[in-house]
Formats: structure tokens, C-alpha cells, sequence
């Protein structure tokens, strides 16, 4: 008998959207192509994913093979208690600050080893492709997790168009530097070199995981949250997926990361959630899912590669994950 | 005239020490300590504890720059209000951060935690030998013992700076009160008295 492992990513077949809905889906998407066909014919039409506007919706396919059907952490949480340290350490700091920062217009410098490099406008990198909505764990190296609904697209996708020659063996990710609207930035106890720094190996970036974010819950990334474009490595811990990205560069050398850089024995380049290897000052054995409350704190164990490990343990393969942690 | 106002100073002070504790209640029976209660009630209750201590040790000063002895009748209980919110810090540590899990690894290895238990040991003996019966059977030997004190707010410190991880603004301007408090005591009193277990 064949045993099929069911994915643990993978839903019940109640779950499932029923092929009527499905197709009305597929015919008002036929619709819109037709449309967008039709609107070629005029000068610069174009019905593709607009850019995010804080506050607005933002039209999306949702994807259920790459959602968990655990519970979504509230809407409320996940805008009001974010790690921003752009915007202060505390964890409510994000949410009181960050609309000082300004993310309209915005614009994205690719640069390095690839082909197509130059100063991209938000609409000009999500105007060719659909958002998807995918639902992710995220696992903080504090020992927190969240389950989010996110809107994007598929990292590799948009490195694509990039065209990254074969040198590119790394992409290093840049966060806004701006600190007359970053006060944490202009803190001078900071121990971070801003800008925060972080990066991927070309094949975890293409691994189809990987997620640049433009909304959540819907909407446009609120600016706590990372406004207007965040990475998405649901595999690692949550500092890995930097937020407000300014900069793209394609590299030959392994890139440097903030956190690696203020504490190497802390933070590995990697960080890949892992319950067997500890943090100095937390146990990664276990988390609390959030929310959490006084009555039962919610404690859950964690997962090898924060139960990605089917899409993404085959990257690692052979390395030691103590020592590269 | 003293004698009348003391017990309503007092009373003032009890409830100034135990107010941020009834609003901490209040925040958690109202759900307003965010999505992770725990974590919050734990950090909160610690801060006070840390604060608790520097409002102990500016009742010397206070005593002397006012020349009035009502600040000294109430240092007592401050210390107290301090141990007791240590006590609670550690004990929602234990229930909702490490939930009573790897207990000799964390106090052992993790040295912020090691730092904080530090701290809150030295504190202990100051919490039993607090009482008037004690303090008459310590005689000489009670001053030099409570001078623990002083490490015991080092050590709190350095519990508090090991965790932050990437601004250290808020443990400098405690730092620099911490420091004005002892270095006052030096100037006035001299070093030596800064030297727990020791007569001076």
C-alpha cells in the first residue's frame, strides 16, 4: 500500500475551494485578460497588481498549497507588535512611529551581478506579475510566532527580471536609511550600523518559498510592518525577513547581515529555526504562539525549519546546521 | 507635629510603590498588555523592581540635601517594595517566558539570567533582616550587611543592559542615576562605606 505523506502545509479536502468558485474565478481572471487585451490597444493600460497604497486592498489569488490552516494571529497583533528597531526597540514602538516614515514614492536600487540593473519605481516591479496571498508561520528568534496572511509574489519571480549572471551566488537586501523619520536611527546607543542589512544564498532566494511581501491581510503592508516591500523567509527566524527594502544587490561573496555583524556567536547567517540549536539567551525549543494570555501562555513546540522543512531541508544538505547556524 | 504627619507620609508612600502594581493588574484583567501578556508583565514587573532600588537609595540623599529623617522611615519599605517586585518578576519569568523548562541550563549558562538571580539572592538576606527584631540582634553587623544593596543594583543593571540588544539609551540614563547615587555617598561618606560585609 502506498502511504502518502500528506504535506504539512497541506489542507483538508473540506478546505478545498469548490470548482464552480474556482471557475468564476478563472472566468472574471479571462475577463480581466480579455480587458487587458483590449486596453493594450490604448496607450499604458495595465490592469496587473498595482502598487500598494497604505490602507488600500490589494487584489489577490489566494494560495492554499503554500498556506497553513492554523489559526491567523489577529490583525491587531501582528500591526502592534513588530520588531522595527528603525522605530525604537519596544515591541510597540513600530506601530506608534513608523507613519513618520515616508514610503510613496518609492524606489528600489538593483545593482551588482546581473543583467538588469537601475532604479526600479514599486510599480514598475509589481505591475507584471499578480499578488498571491500566502499563509505563513513566523517564527522570532525571541521565542514568539505568528501565523500571517501575506500579499505578494514569489521572490524568485521578481529576481528573475533582474536577470543575475552566474557571479550572483548571494542577494543582499538593503532597509531604508532615513533617520529624520526613523528615530531609532537616530539613536546614538544604537549598536546597529544602519542601514539593517540582511541576505539570502541565491538558491534560498529562489526557493519557492521565498516572498516579497507588498500587503498583509488583504491591504497594503502597514509601515510597521514593513511599507511597501518586505522579504518573506518564513524558514528562518523572523530577522532574516528585512522590511522596507531600498536595495537589491546580486553578489559573488557571502553578504554581510545586522545581526551577524553586532553579535556572529547570536545570529548566524543562516538562522534557520532549528529547535536544536539554542540561542545564548533564549531556548528555541519551544514558542508562544501569539496571542498568548495569562490564563494559558500557548506554548507550542517548534519545528525544524519552522515546519518547512520539505520544501527547504534539501538546501542544506550536508552542512553541519550547529556550526552554520 | 512630625509625629501626626508620619503615618499619612507613609501611607502616601505604600500607595505610590503599590500603584504601578494595581495598574499592571489592571492592564492584564483589562487585556491590555498586547498579544503576548506574559513577556510584558514579566518586563514590566523587573523594570519596577530596578526602579524600586534607585528610589530606595535616593532616601539617603534626599534625607540629607532636605535635612528631614521622614525619608529614612520609609527607605525600609521601598527596599521591601523592590524585593517584592523582584520576587514576582522571577516568578512570572518562570510561569509565562521559560514556563519552568530548562531551569538549570537558563539560571546557569544564560548570563542575564545568572546576573538577575544574582541580584535578586543578595537581596534576600536584606528582606529577612529587615525587621525591627533583626536589625536589634544584627546591631553593628546590620549596616555592613545591608550594604549589599550596592551590588545587588550593579548586578540588576548589568541584568537589565545584557538584554538589550540593540539600544542601550535607557540602561545609560539609569547607569548615570545609579552612578550619582554612589558616587554622592563616596563625597559624603567616603568609599569605604560603599563595602558591603565590612565595619567600617
Amino acid at each position: 500500500m502506498l502511504i502518502k505523506k500528506r504535506p504539512s502545509w497541506a489542507l483538508n479536502h473540506s478546505e478545498v475551494t469548490p470548482e464552480s468558485v474556482f471557475r468564476s474565478r478563472r472566468r472574471f481572471m479571462a475577463g480581466l485578460a480579455a480587458t487587458a487585451v483590449a486596453g493594450s490597444l490604448l496607450p499604458r493600460f495595465s490592469v496587473a497588481a498595482p502598487a500598494p497604497v497604505q490602507g488600500q486592498s490589494l487584489p489577490f489569488t489566494p494560495m492554499p498549497d503554500f498556506s497553513t490552516d492554523e489559526e491567523k494571529t489577529p490583525f491587531r497583533d501582528v500591526t502592534h507588535y513588530n520588531n522595527f528597531y528603525e522605530f525604537g526597540t519596544g515591541k510597540e514602538d513600530p506601530s506608534r512611529y513608523a507613519g513618520e516614515m515616508v514610503v510613496d514614492p518609492w524606489s528600489v536600487t538593483v545593482e551588482g551581478e546581473c543583467d538588469r540593473p537601475g532604479t526600479y519605481s514599486i510599480d514598475d516591479l509589481v505591475k507584471p506579475l499578480d499578488y498571491e496571498e500566502r499563509i505563513y508561520r513566523l517564527r522570532c528568534v525571541e521565542a514568539w510566532s505568528m501565523v500571517i496572511p501575506w500579499i505578494g509574489i514569489p521572490l524568485a519571480d521578481l529576481i528573475k527580471r533582474f536577470e543575475p549572471n552566474s557571479r550572483a551566488k548571494y542577494v543582499y537586501f538593503e532597509t531604508l536609511q532615513d533617520p529624520e523619520h526613523m528615530r531609532g536611527q537616530r539613536s546614538v546607543f544604537s549598536t546597529i550600523d544602519w542601514p539593517y542589512r540582511e541576505g539570502l544564498r541565491m538558491d534560498e532566494a529562489m526557493n519557492e518559498l521565498s516572498f516579497m511581501a507588498f500587503g498583509l491581510y488583504g491591504k497594503a503592508l502597514p509601515k510597521q510592518n514593513g511599507a511597501p516591500m518586505r522579504l518573506v523567509v518564513p524558514w528562518k527566524y523572523g530577522f532574516k525577513s528585512i522590511k522596507s527594502i531600498v536595495r537589491i544587490r546580486f553578489q559573488e561573496t557571502q553578504p554581510e547581515t545586522s545581526w551577524n555583524m553586532i553579535a556572529p556567536q547570536e545570529y548566524g547567517f543562516y538562522s534557520n529555526v532549528n529547535p536544536e540549536v539554542d540561542h545564548p539567551r533564549w531556548s528555541q525549543k519551544r514558542e508562544r504562539r501569539l496571542p498568548s494570555s495569562l490564563l494559558s501562555t500557548n506554548w507550542i513546540d517548534t519545528r525544524k525549519f519552522n515546519g518547512y522543512g520539505e520544501q527547504v531541508a534539501h538546501l542544506y544538505k550536508g552542512m553541519d546546521l550547529k556550526k552554520y547556524y | 507635629m512630625l509625629r501626626l504627619r508620619m503615618p499619612l507620609f507613609r501611607l502616601l508612600v505604600f500607595a505610590g510603590a503599590l500603584l504601578p502594581f494595581a495598574l499592571l493588574v489592571m492592564d492584564a484583567f483589562g487585556g491590555r498588555l498586547g498579544p503576548d501578556p506574559g513577556e510584558r508583565l514579566t518586563e514590566r514587573l523587573g523594570l519596577l523592581a530596578f526602579q524600586c532600588l534607585l528610589v530606595t537609595l535616593f532616601m539617603t540623599p534626599l534625607s540629607r540635601w532636605t535635612g528631614s529623617p521622614v525619608w529614612i522611615r520609609v527607605r525600609r519599605m521601598l527596599g521591601l517594595f523592590a524585593f517584592f517586585y523582584a520576587v514576582l518578576h522571577l516568578l512570572a519569568f518562570l510561569q509565562f517566558v521559560i514556563g519552568w523548562e530548562d531551569l538549570w541550563v537558563a539560571f546557569t549558562k544564560r548570563p542575564y539570567i545568572v546576573f538577575g538571580t544574582i541580584a535578586l539572592l543578595l537581596m534576600c538576606p536584606l528582606a529577612i533582616t529587615s525587621t525591627r527584631g533583626m536589625m536589634r540582634r544584627l546591631g553593628r553587623s546590620w549596616k555592613p550587611l545591608h550594604r549589599l544593596i550596592y551590588p545587588a543594583l550593579v548586578f540588576a543593571w548589568l541584568h537589565f543592559l545584557w538584554q538589550a540588544r540593540s539600544d542601550v539609551g535607557e540602561m545609560m540614563a539609569y547607569a548615570v542615576i545609579a552612578i550619582v547615587l554612589l558616587v554622592v555617598r563616596v563625597y559624603w561618606f567616603g568609599w569605604r562605606t560603599l563595602v558591603p560585609l565590612r565595619r567600617a
